[in-house]
Protein backbone atom coordinates (compact mmCIF):
# COMPACT_ATOMS: atom_id res chain seq x y z
CA UNK A 1 0.00 0.00 0.00
CA UNK A 2 1.42 3.42 -0.84
CA UNK A 3 1.27 6.02 1.87
CA UNK A 4 2.34 9.54 1.10
CA UNK A 5 5.17 10.64 3.42
CA UNK A 6 6.12 13.95 1.85
CA UNK A 7 3.95 16.25 -0.26
CA UNK A 8 5.43 19.50 -1.49
CA UNK A 9 2.99 21.88 -3.19
CA UNK A 10 3.66 25.26 -4.79
CA UNK A 11 6.86 25.73 -2.80
CA UNK A 12 8.55 29.08 -3.31
CA UNK A 13 11.87 29.94 -1.72
CA UNK A 14 13.89 33.13 -1.48
CA UNK A 15 17.40 34.07 -0.43
CA UNK A 16 16.93 37.71 0.47
CA UNK A 17 15.63 39.30 -2.73
CA UNK A 18 16.47 36.37 -5.02
CA UNK A 19 13.49 34.22 -5.85
CA UNK A 20 14.98 30.72 -6.32
CA UNK A 21 12.11 28.21 -6.22
CA UNK A 22 9.06 29.05 -8.33
CA UNK A 23 6.35 26.66 -7.20
CA UNK A 24 7.90 23.23 -6.69
CA UNK A 25 5.47 20.27 -6.56
CA UNK A 26 6.32 16.66 -5.84
CA UNK A 27 5.42 13.76 -3.58
CA UNK A 28 7.37 10.95 -1.98
CA UNK A 29 5.72 7.79 -0.67
CA UNK A 30 6.74 5.96 2.46
CA UNK A 31 9.66 3.63 1.80
CA UNK A 32 10.44 5.15 -1.59
CA UNK A 33 13.78 6.35 -2.90
CA UNK A 34 13.24 9.45 -5.02
CA UNK A 35 15.96 11.29 -6.89
CA UNK A 36 15.97 14.95 -7.85
CA UNK A 37 17.94 15.45 -11.03
CA UNK A 38 18.88 18.72 -12.67
CA UNK A 39 21.66 20.91 -13.92
CA UNK A 40 23.93 22.91 -11.67
CA UNK A 41 21.94 25.73 -10.19
CA UNK A 42 18.55 24.19 -11.01
CA UNK A 43 17.50 24.56 -7.36
CA UNK A 44 17.79 21.03 -5.97
CA UNK A 45 19.84 21.97 -2.91
CA UNK A 46 17.52 24.88 -2.35
CA UNK A 47 14.55 22.50 -2.46
CA UNK A 48 16.01 20.35 0.34
CA UNK A 49 16.87 23.45 2.36
CA UNK A 50 13.42 24.89 1.82
CA UNK A 51 11.87 21.67 3.16
CA UNK A 52 13.86 22.22 6.35
CA UNK A 53 13.25 25.95 6.62
CA UNK A 54 16.91 26.78 5.97
CA UNK A 55 16.25 29.38 3.26
CA UNK A 56 15.66 33.09 3.78
CA UNK A 57 11.90 32.74 3.41
CA UNK A 58 9.49 30.28 1.83
CA UNK A 59 5.82 29.83 1.02
CA UNK A 60 3.53 27.08 -0.22
CA UNK A 61 2.96 23.80 1.55
CA UNK A 62 5.25 21.08 2.88
CA UNK A 63 3.35 18.14 4.36
CA UNK A 64 5.61 15.72 6.24
CA UNK A 65 3.99 12.59 7.60
CA UNK A 66 0.63 14.33 7.55
CA UNK A 67 1.81 17.51 9.29
CA UNK A 68 2.06 20.95 7.68
CA UNK A 69 5.65 22.13 8.15
CA UNK A 70 5.74 25.37 6.19
CA UNK A 71 5.42 27.58 9.28
CA UNK A 72 7.56 25.49 11.62
CA UNK A 73 11.14 26.44 12.62
CA UNK A 74 13.87 24.01 11.44
CA UNK A 75 14.26 22.20 14.76
CA UNK A 76 10.55 21.37 14.87
CA UNK A 77 10.67 20.09 11.29
CA UNK A 78 13.54 17.75 12.19
CA UNK A 79 11.36 16.30 14.94
CA UNK A 80 8.79 15.25 12.34
CA UNK A 81 11.36 12.55 11.59
CA UNK A 82 13.61 14.24 9.04
CA UNK A 83 17.36 13.71 8.69
CA UNK A 84 19.52 15.99 6.52
CA UNK A 85 22.85 15.32 4.90
CA UNK A 86 23.97 18.63 3.36
CA UNK A 87 25.88 19.02 0.12
CA UNK A 88 28.98 20.30 1.94
CA UNK A 89 28.60 17.40 4.41
CA UNK A 90 28.52 19.66 7.44
CA UNK A 91 31.10 17.82 9.52
CA UNK A 92 32.02 19.94 12.53
CA UNK A 93 35.70 20.78 12.87
CA UNK A 94 35.31 21.48 16.59
CA UNK A 95 34.08 17.94 17.26
CA UNK A 96 35.68 14.52 17.04
CA UNK A 97 34.24 11.97 14.61
CA UNK A 98 32.28 10.33 17.42
CA UNK A 99 31.06 13.66 18.81
CA UNK A 100 29.81 14.45 15.31
CA UNK A 101 28.03 11.12 15.28
CA UNK A 102 26.39 11.79 18.63
CA UNK A 103 25.52 15.42 17.91
CA UNK A 104 22.02 15.21 16.46
CA UNK A 105 19.31 14.55 19.06
CA UNK A 106 16.80 11.71 18.55
CA UNK A 107 13.88 12.76 16.35
CA UNK A 108 12.09 9.43 16.30
CA UNK A 109 12.25 5.90 17.64
CA UNK A 110 14.22 3.07 16.09
CA UNK A 111 17.46 4.93 15.37
CA UNK A 112 20.55 2.76 14.92
CA UNK A 113 22.84 2.33 17.90
CA UNK A 114 26.47 3.40 17.86
CA UNK A 115 27.47 -0.29 17.67
CA UNK A 116 25.23 -0.89 14.64
CA UNK A 117 26.60 2.19 12.91
CA UNK A 118 30.19 1.16 13.56
CA UNK A 119 29.38 -2.29 12.18
CA UNK A 120 27.95 -0.60 9.08
CA UNK A 121 30.87 1.85 8.71
CA UNK A 122 33.93 0.13 10.23
CA UNK A 123 36.26 2.99 9.19
CA UNK A 124 34.42 5.35 11.48
CA UNK A 125 34.98 3.06 14.46
CA UNK A 126 38.72 3.17 13.95
CA UNK A 127 38.74 6.94 13.55
CA UNK A 128 36.26 7.85 16.29
CA UNK A 129 38.70 10.03 18.26
CA UNK A 130 39.95 12.00 15.25
CA UNK A 131 38.80 15.54 14.59
CA UNK A 132 35.79 15.25 12.25
CA UNK A 133 37.22 17.31 9.42
CA UNK A 134 40.48 15.33 9.40
CA UNK A 135 38.71 12.25 8.08
CA UNK A 136 39.05 11.53 4.38
CA UNK A 137 36.30 12.81 2.08
CA UNK A 138 34.73 9.36 1.92
CA UNK A 139 34.83 8.92 5.69
CA UNK A 140 33.29 12.34 6.19
CA UNK A 141 30.47 11.40 3.84
CA UNK A 142 29.88 8.14 5.71
CA UNK A 143 29.89 10.12 8.96
CA UNK A 144 27.36 12.58 7.57
CA UNK A 145 25.05 9.72 6.60
CA UNK A 146 25.64 7.71 9.78
CA UNK A 147 24.91 10.79 11.89
CA UNK A 148 21.30 10.97 10.75
CA UNK A 149 20.72 7.22 10.98
CA UNK A 150 21.31 7.42 14.73
CA UNK A 151 18.43 9.83 15.26
CA UNK A 152 15.54 7.64 14.21
CA UNK A 153 14.73 9.92 11.27
CA UNK A 154 12.57 8.10 8.70
CA UNK A 155 12.81 10.65 5.89
CA UNK A 156 16.40 11.16 4.74
CA UNK A 157 17.34 14.16 2.60
CA UNK A 158 20.69 13.37 0.96
CA UNK A 159 22.40 16.06 -1.11
CA UNK A 160 25.01 14.80 -3.62
CA UNK A 161 26.46 12.16 -1.35
CA UNK A 162 28.47 10.57 -4.16
CA UNK A 163 30.10 13.82 -5.23
CA UNK A 164 33.87 13.87 -5.45
CA UNK A 165 34.40 10.38 -4.04
CA UNK A 166 36.49 7.48 -5.31
CA UNK A 167 34.54 4.74 -7.18
CA UNK A 168 34.93 2.15 -4.40
CA UNK A 169 33.47 4.59 -1.88
CA UNK A 170 30.62 5.42 -4.24
CA UNK A 171 29.87 1.71 -4.53
CA UNK A 172 29.91 1.34 -0.76
CA UNK A 173 27.48 4.24 -0.47
CA UNK A 174 25.22 2.66 -3.08
CA UNK A 175 25.13 -0.53 -1.00
CA UNK A 176 24.32 1.57 2.06
CA UNK A 177 21.39 3.25 0.30
CA UNK A 178 20.19 -0.15 -0.86
CA UNK A 179 20.34 -1.45 2.71
CA UNK A 180 18.47 1.58 4.02
CA UNK A 181 15.77 1.14 1.45
CA UNK A 182 15.36 -2.48 2.53
CA UNK A 183 14.92 -1.23 6.07
CA UNK A 184 12.05 0.92 4.88
CA UNK A 185 13.58 4.39 5.01
CA UNK A 186 12.07 7.09 2.81
CA UNK A 187 14.85 8.82 0.89
CA UNK A 188 15.08 11.96 -1.22
CA UNK A 189 18.41 12.09 -3.04
CA UNK A 190 19.79 15.00 -4.99
CA UNK A 191 22.26 13.59 -7.50
CA UNK A 192 24.46 14.85 -10.25
CA UNK A 193 25.89 11.35 -10.72
CA UNK A 194 23.16 9.73 -12.78
CA UNK A 195 24.89 6.32 -12.84
CA UNK A 196 24.89 6.28 -9.05
CA UNK A 197 21.26 7.29 -8.74
CA UNK A 198 19.73 5.31 -11.61
CA UNK A 199 19.81 1.79 -10.09
CA UNK A 200 18.77 3.03 -6.61
CA UNK A 201 15.76 5.22 -7.25
CA UNK A 202 12.10 4.20 -7.49
CA UNK A 203 11.17 7.49 -9.07
CA UNK A 204 12.86 10.53 -10.57
CA UNK A 205 12.05 14.21 -10.76
CA UNK A 206 13.85 16.63 -13.00
CA UNK A 207 14.30 20.27 -11.94
CA UNK A 208 14.96 23.26 -14.11
CA UNK A 209 14.98 26.95 -13.09
CA UNK A 210 13.41 26.34 -9.72
CA UNK A 211 10.57 24.11 -10.94
CA UNK A 212 9.92 20.40 -11.36
CA UNK A 213 9.66 19.83 -15.12
CA UNK A 214 9.40 16.03 -15.26
CA UNK A 215 8.51 13.14 -13.00
CA UNK A 216 8.62 9.45 -13.84
CA UNK A 217 9.08 5.98 -12.34
CA UNK A 218 12.18 3.84 -12.68
CA UNK A 219 10.38 1.52 -15.11
CA UNK A 220 9.92 4.44 -17.53
CA UNK A 221 13.61 5.30 -17.44
CA UNK A 222 14.60 3.79 -20.83
CA UNK A 223 12.01 5.89 -22.64
CA UNK A 224 13.20 9.05 -20.82
CA UNK A 225 16.87 8.83 -21.68
CA UNK A 226 16.62 11.20 -24.64
CA UNK A 227 14.92 13.83 -22.49
CA UNK A 228 17.48 13.37 -19.69
CA UNK A 229 20.23 13.67 -22.21
CA UNK A 230 18.85 17.01 -23.28
CA UNK A 231 18.33 18.31 -19.73
CA UNK A 232 21.38 16.93 -18.02
CA UNK A 233 23.75 15.79 -20.70
CA UNK A 234 23.85 12.23 -19.32
CA UNK B 1 65.61 39.92 53.54
CA UNK B 2 65.83 38.18 50.15
CA UNK B 3 65.56 40.55 47.23
CA UNK B 4 64.97 40.30 43.51
CA UNK B 5 66.05 43.29 41.40
CA UNK B 6 66.22 45.27 44.61
CA UNK B 7 62.65 44.46 45.60
CA UNK B 8 61.94 42.23 48.61
CA UNK B 9 60.64 38.84 47.43
CA UNK B 10 57.91 38.99 50.06
CA UNK B 11 56.55 42.16 48.47
CA UNK B 12 56.60 40.56 45.03
CA UNK B 13 54.78 37.46 46.25
CA UNK B 14 52.26 39.59 48.08
CA UNK B 15 51.46 41.61 44.96
CA UNK B 16 51.28 38.44 42.89
CA UNK B 17 48.69 37.11 45.31
CA UNK B 18 46.62 40.29 45.20
CA UNK B 19 47.00 40.30 41.43
CA UNK B 20 45.63 36.78 41.39
CA UNK B 21 42.53 37.98 43.26
CA UNK B 22 41.93 40.63 40.59
CA UNK B 23 42.76 38.07 37.92
CA UNK B 24 40.05 35.80 39.36
CA UNK B 25 37.46 38.45 38.56
CA UNK B 26 38.96 39.10 35.13
CA UNK B 27 38.82 35.39 34.37
CA UNK B 28 35.20 34.91 35.40
CA UNK B 29 34.04 37.98 33.52
CA UNK B 30 36.06 37.39 30.37
CA UNK B 31 34.92 33.76 30.35
CA UNK B 32 31.27 34.82 30.11
CA UNK B 33 32.11 37.38 27.44
CA UNK B 34 34.03 34.78 25.45
CA UNK B 35 31.19 32.25 25.58
CA UNK B 36 28.64 34.86 24.53
CA UNK B 37 30.82 36.23 21.77
CA UNK B 38 31.71 32.76 20.51
CA UNK B 39 28.12 31.69 20.05
CA UNK B 40 26.29 34.93 19.35
CA UNK B 41 28.96 37.23 17.87
CA UNK B 42 27.64 39.80 20.32
CA UNK B 43 30.20 41.98 22.06
CA UNK B 44 28.32 42.20 25.32
CA UNK B 45 29.04 45.67 26.61
CA UNK B 46 26.40 45.18 29.30
CA UNK B 47 28.62 42.61 31.02
CA UNK B 48 29.90 45.09 33.59
CA UNK B 49 26.35 46.21 34.34
CA UNK B 50 25.28 42.61 35.00
CA UNK B 51 28.32 42.23 37.27
CA UNK B 52 27.18 45.30 39.20
CA UNK B 53 23.62 43.98 39.30
CA UNK B 54 24.92 40.76 40.86
CA UNK B 55 26.59 42.73 43.65
CA UNK B 56 23.55 44.96 44.17
CA UNK B 57 21.24 41.94 44.21
CA UNK B 58 23.34 40.46 47.02
CA UNK B 59 23.41 43.77 48.88
CA UNK B 60 19.68 44.40 48.60
CA UNK B 61 18.92 40.78 49.37
CA UNK B 62 20.81 41.17 52.62
CA UNK B 63 19.43 44.58 53.55
CA UNK B 64 15.78 44.15 52.55
CA UNK B 65 15.14 40.42 52.73
CA UNK B 66 17.78 39.14 55.10
CA UNK B 67 19.20 36.78 52.48
CA UNK B 68 22.75 35.95 53.50
CA UNK B 69 25.93 35.58 51.47
CA UNK B 70 25.72 31.87 50.72
CA UNK B 71 22.17 31.81 49.36
CA UNK B 72 22.95 35.05 47.48
CA UNK B 73 25.82 33.29 45.75
CA UNK B 74 23.19 31.12 44.05
CA UNK B 75 20.12 33.37 43.96
CA UNK B 76 21.70 36.54 42.58
CA UNK B 77 23.20 34.84 39.50
CA UNK B 78 19.89 33.05 38.93
CA UNK B 79 17.93 36.30 39.07
CA UNK B 80 20.40 38.20 36.89
CA UNK B 81 20.65 35.26 34.48
CA UNK B 82 16.86 35.29 34.12
CA UNK B 83 17.04 39.00 33.38
CA UNK B 84 19.70 38.25 30.77
CA UNK B 85 17.41 35.70 29.09
CA UNK B 86 14.69 38.34 28.99
CA UNK B 87 17.08 40.83 27.38
CA UNK B 88 18.08 38.24 24.78
CA UNK B 89 14.51 37.22 23.96
CA UNK B 90 13.07 40.74 23.88
CA UNK B 91 15.92 42.75 22.39
CA UNK B 92 19.11 41.07 21.25
CA UNK B 93 17.55 38.37 19.09
CA UNK B 94 16.20 40.96 16.68
CA UNK B 95 19.73 42.03 15.83
CA UNK B 96 21.39 38.76 14.77
CA UNK B 97 20.66 39.36 11.09
CA UNK B 98 22.40 42.73 11.27
CA UNK B 99 26.01 43.81 11.60
CA UNK B 100 27.47 42.77 15.01
CA UNK B 101 27.97 46.46 15.69
CA UNK B 102 24.26 46.76 16.51
CA UNK B 103 24.54 44.21 19.31
CA UNK B 104 27.44 46.15 20.73
CA UNK B 105 25.50 49.42 20.59
CA UNK B 106 22.41 47.88 22.16
CA UNK B 107 24.31 46.34 25.05
CA UNK B 108 26.29 49.54 25.51
CA UNK B 109 23.02 51.44 25.80
CA UNK B 110 21.71 48.87 28.26
CA UNK B 111 24.83 49.25 30.37
CA UNK B 112 24.35 53.03 30.51
CA UNK B 113 20.71 52.60 31.50
CA UNK B 114 21.42 50.05 34.23
CA UNK B 115 24.34 51.99 35.66
CA UNK B 116 22.44 55.28 35.47
CA UNK B 117 19.50 53.75 37.31
CA UNK B 118 21.74 52.25 40.00
CA UNK B 119 23.39 55.63 40.41
CA UNK B 120 20.02 57.34 40.67
CA UNK B 121 18.70 54.85 43.23
CA UNK B 122 21.75 54.30 45.40
CA UNK B 123 23.95 57.35 44.91
CA UNK B 124 27.62 57.26 44.12
CA UNK B 125 29.24 56.75 47.51
CA UNK B 126 28.96 52.98 47.51
CA UNK B 127 28.15 50.58 50.30
CA UNK B 128 30.17 47.85 51.90
CA UNK B 129 29.01 44.26 52.13
CA UNK B 130 30.08 42.28 55.20
CA UNK B 131 32.49 39.40 54.82
CA UNK B 132 30.58 36.22 55.73
CA UNK B 133 31.37 34.93 59.22
CA UNK B 134 32.86 31.66 57.98
CA UNK B 135 35.44 33.49 55.85
CA UNK B 136 36.62 36.15 58.26
CA UNK B 137 40.18 36.21 59.48
CA UNK B 138 43.50 35.84 57.75
CA UNK B 139 46.08 33.30 56.66
CA UNK B 140 49.65 34.11 57.56
CA UNK B 141 51.59 32.92 54.54
CA UNK B 142 54.92 34.14 55.93
CA UNK B 143 55.51 36.54 53.07
CA UNK B 144 52.13 38.17 53.50
CA UNK B 145 48.92 38.24 55.49
CA UNK B 146 46.20 36.97 53.17
CA UNK B 147 42.60 37.56 54.20
CA UNK B 148 40.75 34.25 54.06
CA UNK B 149 38.02 35.83 51.96
CA UNK B 150 40.48 36.72 49.21
CA UNK B 151 41.83 33.19 49.18
CA UNK B 152 38.20 32.03 48.80
CA UNK B 153 37.72 34.33 45.82
CA UNK B 154 40.68 32.73 44.06
CA UNK B 155 39.48 29.23 44.89
CA UNK B 156 35.87 29.92 43.89
CA UNK B 157 36.92 31.51 40.62
CA UNK B 158 39.17 28.61 39.70
CA UNK B 159 36.39 26.13 40.50
CA UNK B 160 33.81 28.10 38.49
CA UNK B 161 36.12 28.65 35.52
CA UNK B 162 37.28 25.06 35.43
CA UNK B 163 33.72 23.72 35.69
CA UNK B 164 32.61 25.97 32.86
CA UNK B 165 35.56 24.86 30.76
CA UNK B 166 34.74 21.23 31.56
CA UNK B 167 31.08 21.57 30.58
CA UNK B 168 31.95 23.26 27.30
CA UNK B 169 34.90 21.09 26.25
CA UNK B 170 34.06 17.70 27.71
CA UNK B 171 30.29 17.12 27.81
CA UNK B 172 27.55 16.41 25.28
CA UNK B 173 25.90 19.73 26.09
CA UNK B 174 29.22 21.46 25.49
CA UNK B 175 29.65 19.65 22.17
CA UNK B 176 26.24 20.98 21.13
CA UNK B 177 27.27 24.48 22.18
CA UNK B 178 30.53 24.29 20.26
CA UNK B 179 28.71 22.96 17.21
CA UNK B 180 26.25 25.86 17.42
CA UNK B 181 29.22 28.23 17.46
CA UNK B 182 30.56 26.64 14.28
CA UNK B 183 27.38 26.10 12.24
CA UNK B 184 24.10 26.91 13.97
CA UNK B 185 21.63 26.54 11.05
CA UNK B 186 22.71 22.95 10.39
CA UNK B 187 22.50 22.13 14.08
CA UNK B 188 18.97 23.47 14.12
CA UNK B 189 18.13 21.36 11.08
CA UNK B 190 19.23 18.35 13.16
CA UNK B 191 16.52 19.20 15.68
CA UNK B 192 18.38 21.25 18.29
CA UNK B 193 16.38 24.19 19.58
CA UNK B 194 19.09 26.71 18.77
CA UNK B 195 17.13 29.83 19.79
CA UNK B 196 16.67 28.31 23.25
CA UNK B 197 20.35 27.39 23.39
CA UNK B 198 21.33 30.94 22.51
CA UNK B 199 19.05 32.45 25.15
CA UNK B 200 20.34 30.02 27.78
CA UNK B 201 23.93 30.77 26.84
CA UNK B 202 23.42 34.50 27.18
CA UNK B 203 21.69 33.91 30.50
CA UNK B 204 24.55 31.66 31.62
CA UNK B 205 27.28 34.12 30.60
CA UNK B 206 25.49 36.94 32.34
CA UNK B 207 24.93 34.79 35.44
CA UNK B 208 28.70 34.24 35.59
CA UNK B 209 29.16 38.01 35.63
CA UNK B 210 26.61 38.29 38.45
CA UNK B 211 28.40 35.56 40.39
CA UNK B 212 31.62 37.53 40.07
CA UNK B 213 29.66 40.54 41.31
CA UNK B 214 28.50 38.71 44.46
CA UNK B 215 32.01 37.42 45.11
CA UNK B 216 33.40 40.91 44.78
CA UNK B 217 30.84 42.56 47.06
CA UNK B 218 32.78 41.96 50.32
CA UNK B 219 36.11 43.18 48.90
CA UNK B 220 35.03 46.38 47.19
CA UNK B 221 32.50 49.13 47.73
CA UNK B 222 29.32 48.10 45.95
CA UNK B 223 28.57 51.06 43.67
CA UNK B 224 27.05 51.86 40.32
CA UNK B 225 30.39 52.32 38.56
CA UNK B 226 31.98 49.07 39.72
CA UNK B 227 31.24 47.36 36.41
CA UNK B 228 32.18 50.04 33.94
CA UNK B 229 35.66 50.48 35.35
CA UNK B 230 36.30 46.75 35.33
CA UNK B 231 34.75 45.85 32.00
CA UNK B 232 37.25 47.87 29.99
CA UNK B 233 40.11 45.82 31.39
CA UNK B 234 38.12 42.63 30.88
CA UNK B 235 37.59 43.42 27.21
CA UNK B 236 41.34 43.82 26.86
CA UNK B 237 41.73 40.42 28.55
CA UNK B 238 39.33 38.83 26.06
CA UNK B 239 41.22 40.36 23.13
CA UNK B 240 44.53 39.12 24.54
CA UNK B 241 43.18 35.61 25.14
CA UNK B 242 41.53 35.46 21.74
CA UNK B 243 37.90 36.44 21.14
CA UNK B 244 35.72 33.45 21.85
CA UNK B 245 38.45 31.26 23.34
CA UNK B 246 37.37 29.66 26.63
CA UNK B 247 40.77 28.58 27.84
CA UNK B 248 42.33 31.79 26.56
CA UNK B 249 40.03 33.96 28.62
CA UNK B 250 40.63 31.97 31.81
CA UNK B 251 44.40 31.81 31.49
CA UNK B 252 44.86 35.39 30.36
CA UNK B 253 42.47 36.64 33.04
CA UNK B 254 44.51 35.07 35.83
CA UNK B 255 47.86 35.86 34.21
CA UNK B 256 47.07 39.51 33.52
CA UNK B 257 45.92 39.99 37.10
CA UNK B 258 49.32 38.78 38.26
CA UNK B 259 51.20 40.84 35.69
CA UNK B 260 49.34 43.90 36.93
CA UNK B 261 50.36 42.98 40.47
CA UNK B 262 54.00 42.66 39.48
CA UNK B 263 53.90 45.97 37.67
CA UNK B 264 52.65 47.57 40.87
CA UNK B 265 55.93 46.72 42.59
CA UNK B 266 58.25 47.18 39.64
CA UNK B 267 56.84 50.38 38.14
CA UNK B 268 53.63 51.44 39.88
CA UNK B 269 52.91 54.26 37.41
CA UNK B 270 52.32 51.68 34.66
CA UNK B 271 50.09 49.29 36.59
CA UNK B 272 46.88 50.77 35.18
CA UNK B 273 47.99 50.58 31.59
CA UNK B 274 50.09 47.43 31.43
CA UNK B 275 47.12 45.33 30.30
CA UNK B 276 46.44 47.70 27.42
CA UNK B 277 50.08 47.78 26.39
CA UNK B 278 50.02 43.98 26.26
CA UNK B 279 46.79 44.12 24.30
CA UNK B 280 48.37 46.44 21.75
CA UNK B 281 51.37 44.13 21.42
CA UNK B 282 49.17 41.06 21.01
CA UNK B 283 47.07 42.82 18.38
CA UNK B 284 50.18 43.68 16.41
CA UNK B 285 51.95 40.33 16.73
CA UNK B 286 49.07 37.86 16.90
CA UNK B 287 45.78 39.57 16.05
CA UNK B 288 43.65 36.48 16.79
CA UNK B 289 44.84 36.54 20.41
CA UNK B 290 47.14 34.18 22.28
CA UNK B 291 44.70 31.28 22.23
CA UNK B 292 42.58 32.29 19.25
CA UNK B 293 42.48 30.41 15.96
CA UNK B 294 44.14 32.40 13.20
N1 LIG C 1 22.67 31.52 -0.24
C1 LIG C 1 22.27 31.89 -1.48
N2 LIG C 1 21.99 33.18 -1.77
C2 LIG C 1 21.58 33.55 -3.00
N3 LIG C 1 21.43 32.70 -4.03
C3 LIG C 1 21.69 31.41 -3.81
C4 LIG C 1 22.12 30.93 -2.54
N4 LIG C 1 22.32 29.59 -2.63
C5 LIG C 1 22.01 29.26 -3.90
N5 LIG C 1 21.64 30.34 -4.62
C6 LIG C 1 21.22 30.35 -6.02
O1 LIG C 1 20.09 29.53 -6.14
C7 LIG C 1 20.11 28.82 -7.36
C8 LIG C 1 19.89 27.35 -7.08
O2 LIG C 1 20.98 26.85 -6.33
P1 LIG C 1 21.04 25.38 -5.76
O3 LIG C 1 22.23 25.31 -4.90
O4 LIG C 1 19.73 25.06 -5.17
O5 LIG C 1 21.27 24.54 -7.08
P2 LIG C 1 21.51 22.98 -7.24
O6 LIG C 1 20.45 22.48 -8.13
O7 LIG C 1 21.68 22.34 -5.94
O8 LIG C 1 22.86 22.95 -8.06
P3 LIG C 1 24.35 22.51 -7.67
O9 LIG C 1 24.36 21.92 -6.32
O10 LIG C 1 24.74 21.55 -8.73
O11 LIG C 1 25.12 23.78 -7.79
C9 LIG C 1 21.46 29.11 -8.01
O12 LIG C 1 21.25 30.04 -9.02
C10 LIG C 1 22.27 29.71 -6.92
O13 LIG C 1 23.14 30.68 -7.43
MG1 LIG D 1 23.23 21.51 -4.95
Amino acid sequence: MTVEFLRVSDLHAFYGESHILHGVDFTVNRGEVVTLLGRNGAGRTTTLKALLGLVGSRSGSVMINGREAIALPPHRIAHLGVGYCPEERGIYACLSAEENLLLAPPVGSGGLSLAELYAMFPNLAERREIQGTRLSGGEQQMLAVARILRTGARLLLLDEISEGLAPVIVQALARTIQALRERGYTIVMVEQNFRFAAPLADRFYVMEHGRIVEGFAAAQLPGKMAMLHEFLGV
Amino acid sequence: MTQLFGIPVAVILGQLMLGLVNGSFYAMLSLGLAVIFGLMRVVNFAHGAFYALGAFAALLGLQKLGIGYWPALVLAPLAVGALGILVERLLLRHLYQLDPLYGLLLTFGLALMVEGSLHQLFGSSGESYPVPAQLQGVFNLGFMILPIYRAWVILASIIVCFSTWFVIERTRLGATLRAATENAPLLQAFGVNVPLLVAATYGGGVALAALAGVLSAPVILVNSDMGSSLVVVVFAVVVIGGMGSILGSIVSGLALGMIEGLTKVAYPEASNIVVFVIMALVLILRPAGLFGRE
